[in-house]
């Protein structure tokens, strides 16, 4: 038995030295590693971060067009969620995040401390968050929309999954949320549900919405579902830097609505400097909400492939786009 | 995870176990020696009366025991930490030292020289490798590549299955998927060549040491049972996104049925094969090479076949951390809520498992009864005909699918997927719609079983696990038992997992209720079995990413349709398994029942379920492992508790939340295994 065991590890020490020898002595650092298939065709490459909601798809789906058409560089995506994203941008895995909704850690962490992600500017659209109720609904009940009365709509909003209280319903983990800590606070008769995917969260709207049913949920703008779903935002107590501060120290403590924000852009450090056209292009890359519901809308409702859609924005705003090309 | 899920197949000629299909055999493609289940059966039958007896009786003493323990030790745990929920002084809490880890990765991972001379040549030479293989593949061409599958699948499998690649092949051109198609098959085979020779490897190790065995079982078990959204984390801190960590991540998961696989063929090796050639004067490593690998060789052709299969199951989880291909059609599909684009993705995914599953098995069946004269010469006309063929393509210009060739099937997918939830979703006469299904299951089933799990006192919740665990095997298992549900208490993990607990056994009760049923259909008609078959195929290897949104129209969110999914998911193992016991029993003894007078219900309470008892028990244990395996996919749709709390871990990543979260899944497995599986099939393995 013994011997072959020593067979047995002889075999595994040769293996993993044949790998080393294979590759090579020297240091390999990972960051310098692109996509497998990147290179295929040989032309210069882009990688942008495409998050999961379809307004992030449109940012993307435009600057992937003009980079390939107008200044000829060949474009990878990757959709992966947020806080990975940034881990990937750090490491020069991704190039560029081309809408942020705001990570104060990670920017404390990557942009203030490490100095490998750069700030790439406003994305010139502005994302607010909120609690939104059906438009139908609001027009039956117009109270329901301040939190005040929200107690005296819970057992409307019941669902099987919110214990006998009222259901918010939340979406993706991913996403920035202060609902359990509200509810909390402001004391109100809820249950807040996780759908634990936007695409859950977007799909439950869709089926309430068909049978006019009342419901409360975690929502965005800009978004394309306020075309198909059209909701009201109920108005949480005001948001102000003393709470906004309150909360940066302890998160559980925040009893005020969420902010309003002009959305960011973020560079891989080395991309700024040595991206080129590329990385000036993107840095100029600046549309308003109109222009992105424009391309979302063609892509989440009249399910056009992302590049089309695209295209056909592109063709018809040159006033907007032929200000970004470097 | 012990024994037997790749549902094995017994066949009537006491063949070894054959994988049922793409198997994906759940998290424990683990051996199943057809062998044990057929003594089984015969020992169940001779003195299956005595048994009862004594098993009666030896029950009734474990309990006793039990219970005088308990006496003593419960009022001292009930006065010392009271009786409610895991007691928090029991606790040890993770998340401080983890998040110290993840920090550190973080700042250390551009310059420390782990990274840069260690995992940077590792991820360096995946990425090379899946290179090297795109390269290749994009240079044959669609024309090439059909050629050249096609080709190989008819020198290993026959015309039958060539047929089917080449058919399937045109499917996914057809789709518009070419090369996502391309990509993934790139990195599927550098991860599962990868897996084969790391699996190859421990189970050489574990096949030739008892020591080593020992000590592997529980990795191997660890590997498994762990959700691999749990261990995509660590990964990508350490190697960043993209196709690396998806290599890795896959191999993890694919590479222990490999293992598994050729340690049991290893150690089955007949004593006297080997002994007699031991008295020829071989040497161990003459031993090795002539005896014992050449008799395994069927045991690791199975192997390589459920590694390919686990491997593909991750395409679309490994598309999460950024590797492309028809993963990432699939999951980026999902942000637009567009169920057709999904299924275009999903599709060749299914057709890329059928179609590996189907040579790989064949090649295995095969094995032997090779006739080695031409065969050199028709590997010569594979090669021939599939140069050619590329060249052809290269000098016509026509490498990459045509551009016209292409099918849209989303849109009418979508229409169709409408519907259908228009027309279940409430109001079907009679039996009411999917909506009122789902508010009864989740507060008729899931609220009182949930509350009754949390409701529990945490010594009581032991001390059942101990008492099931011991009836159905030994004081091991249930020590074993009892210390995994102690580890989620002392994680911190108690509620959630209670909460995790009953949707796990609720949707484990339904799976057992539909899939019973349905097998007994199938097992009397070979027709039913026949047009149930493709569909349990697909069911089995369809990503579940691409059913989640028809699940959530029908169901709404909440735990009520990540039970649907995971029923979707389990169901078609446990028909499988379940429609093959029953199959299985002696005719003569059904025979002899009809003569007697019992009516079709009689024979099958009183000869086919008592005698497919170890079908159905595996069957059962398969159902919990393969339920317990969707949990995450069931916290995407809102499921909540510990697969939400992994999916959470991931997103934000946050090592601490998601690690524990996904260990306490994995003791839960490793809990519910132990009180599921009996010891019988256990004692047969030699472990």
């Amino acid at each position: 038995m013994a011997r072959k065991r020593i067979i047995t590890i002889g075999a595994a020490l040769a293996g993993t030295l044949g790998l080393l020898a294979a590759t090579g002595c020297g240091a390999a650092d990972m960051t310098k590693q692109a996509s497998p298939y990147a290179n295929a065709a040989g032309a210069k490459t882009v990688t942008l971060s495409v998050q999961s909601w379809v307004g992030a798809r449109a940012n993307t789906a435009v600057a992937q067009y003009l980079l390939e058409h107008e200044l000829g560089y060949r474009v990878d995506t990757v959709q992966v969620d947020e806080v990975p994203a940034w881990d990937a941008l750090s490491q020069g895995r991704v190039d560029a995040i081309m809408e942020d909704w705001g990570h104060p850690d990670q920017e404390q962490r990557y942009v203030k401390d490490k100095k490998t992600i750069a700030p790439g500017g406003d994305l010139g659209v502005t994302g607010h968050i909120g609690w939104f109720v059906p438009k139908y609904f609001a027009d039956a009940h117009p109270d329901v929309l301040d939190w005040r009365n929200l107690n005296k709509y819970a057992s409307q909003l019941r669902t099987g999954e919110s214990g006998g209280k009222g259901q918010l319903l939340d979406g993706s983990p991913s996403y920035v949320t202060n609902d359990k800590a509200l509810v909390k606070n402001l004391n109100l008769d809820y249950q807040v549900v996780f759908a634990g995917s936007e695409a859950a969260q977007i799909t439950q709207i869709k089926q309430f919405a068909k049978k006019k049913q009342p419901f409360l949920t975690y929502w965005y703008e800009p978004q394309w579902l306020f075309n198909e779903v059209p909701m009201v935002e109920v108005k949480l107590p005001k948001y102000t830097d003393a709470c906004a501060e309150k909360g940066t120290a302890d998160p559980e403590t925040i009893d005020c609505a969420y902010p309003t924000s002009s959305l960011k852009k973020y560079f891989n450090a080395e991309f700024t400097e040595k991206g080129g056209k590329a990385a000036r292009f993107l840095k100029n890359f600046s549309w308003s909400k109109k222009d992105q519901n424009e391309v979302s809308q063609m892509i989440a409702e009249d399910k056009l492939p992302a590049e089309e859609a695209a295209k056909r924005w592109v063709q018809r705003h040159p006033d907007v786009w032929k200000a970004w090309i470097p | 995870m012990s024994a037997a899920t790749s549902p094995a197949k017994p066949t009537p000629s006491a063949k070894p176990a054959k994988p049922a299909m793409p198997a994906r055999p759940g998290k424990t493609a683990a051996p199943a020696p057809g062998r044990a289940t057929d003594a089984d059966a015969s020992a169940a039958t001779d003195g299956r009366s005595l048994l009862t007896l004594l098993n009666r009786y030896r029950g009734l003493r474990k309990l006793l025991l039990l219970a005088v323990a308990a006496a003593v030790l419960v009022p001292l745990a009930d006065a010392r930490w009271g009786s409610g929920s895991w007691p928090g002084a029991l606790t040890v809490g993770l998340d401080e030292p983890l998040g110290k880890v993840s920090d550190w990765i973080i700042d250390n991972r551009d310059s420390h020289w782990v990274f840069l001379y260690f995992f940077g040549h590792i991820s360096n030479a995946i990425v090379t490798s899946v290179h090297a293989v795109y390269v290749v593949l994009l240079a044959l061409g669609w024309a090439g590549v059909t050629a050249a599958a096609t080709l190989l699948a008819w020198r290993v499998a026959g015309v039958k299955v060539a047929a089917t690649t080449l058919a399937s092949l045109a499917v996914c051109g057809l789709l518009d998927m070419w090369v996502p198609t391309m990509r993934t098959l790139a990195l599927m085979a550098v991860a599962v060549a990868a897996s084969v020779v790391l699996g190859a490897l421990l189970g050489l190790a574990g096949g030739l040491s008892d020591r080593m065995f020992r000590v592997l079982r529980p990795v191997l078990d660890t590997m498994q049972a762990l959700p691999a959204f749990a261990y995509l984390l660590p990964i990508v801190l350490v190697f960043g996104i993209g196709v690396a960590p998806a290599v890795l991540a896959t191999v993890v998961y694919a590479a222990p049925p490999m293992a598994r696989l050729t340690a049991l063929g290893l150690r089955g090796t007949d004593k006297g094969v080997l002994e007699a050639v031991a008295s020829l004067g071989a040497t161990g490593r003459q031993r090795l090479l002539t005896a014992r690998l050449p008799l395994a060789r069927r045991e690791l052709l199975l192997g390589v076949n459920q590694t390919i299969m686990m491997a593909l199951s991750m395409a679309v989880i490994a598309s999460v951390i950024g590797a492309d291909g028809l993963g990432d059609r699939v999951y980026q599909a999902l942000s637009t809520v567009d169920v057709g684009s999904a299924l275009a993705a999903g599709v060749p995914i299914v057709l890329l498992a059928i179609v590996l599953d189907r040579t790989t098995a064949a090649a295995g069946e095969r094995v032997g009864t090779e006739t080695q004269g031409k065969g050199g010469q028709r590997w010569a006309l594979v090669a021939v005909v599939t140069a050619a063929v590329a060249v052809l393509s290269r000098a016509m210009g026509a490498l990459s699918w045509p551009d016209g060739w292409t099918v849209a099937i989303a849109a009418p997918v979508n229409d169709a997927k409408d519907w259908m939830v228009d027309h279940l979703y409430s109001g079907v006469p009679g039996i009411g719609g999917t909506a009122d299904w789902a508010a009864h299951y989740t507060g008729w089933v899931l609220d009182p079983l949930r509350d009754g799990l949390q409701g529990l006192p945490w010594w009581g919740a032991l001390l059942i696990v101990a008492a099931l665990a011991w009836l159905i095997g030994t004081w091991r298992t249930a020590l074993t038992a009892v210390l995994a549900l102690g580890a989620i208490g002392v994680l911190g993990r108690w509620e959630s997992s209670m909460d995790t607990l009953s949707q796990v056994l609720a949707a484990v009760a339904v799976t057992l209720v539909l899939g019973f049923a349905i097998a007994v259909g199938a097992a009397r008609s070979r027709r039913t079995e026949r047009v149930l078959r493709p569909v349990l195929d697909v069911f089995q290897t369809m990503p579940q990413f691409v059913y989640l949104i028809p699940v959530v129209a029908l169901f709404g969110v909440g735990r009520a349709p990540a039970a649907a999914a995971a029923i979707v998911y389990a169901l078609p193992a446990v028909v499988r398994i379940t429609s093959q016991g029953l199959r299985q029993v002696n005719p003569g003894a059904m025979e002899s029942a009809r003569s007697l007078g019992a009516t079709s219900g009689q024979q099958l309470r009183q000869v086919q379920f008592p005698l497919a008892r170890p079908e159905l028990l595996l069957a059962v244990n398969q159902a919990v492992v393969l339920v317990l395996s969707v949990v995450i996919i069931g916290g995407l749709v809102g499921g909540g508790a510990l697969g939400y709390e992994v999916v959470f871990g991931l997103a934000q990543g946050d090592l601490a939340t998601g690690l524990m979260a996904g260990v306490a899944i994995a003791c839960l497995g490793l809990m519910l295994d132990r009180v599921t599986q009996p010891t019988k099939a256990r004692a047969g393995k030699g472990a």
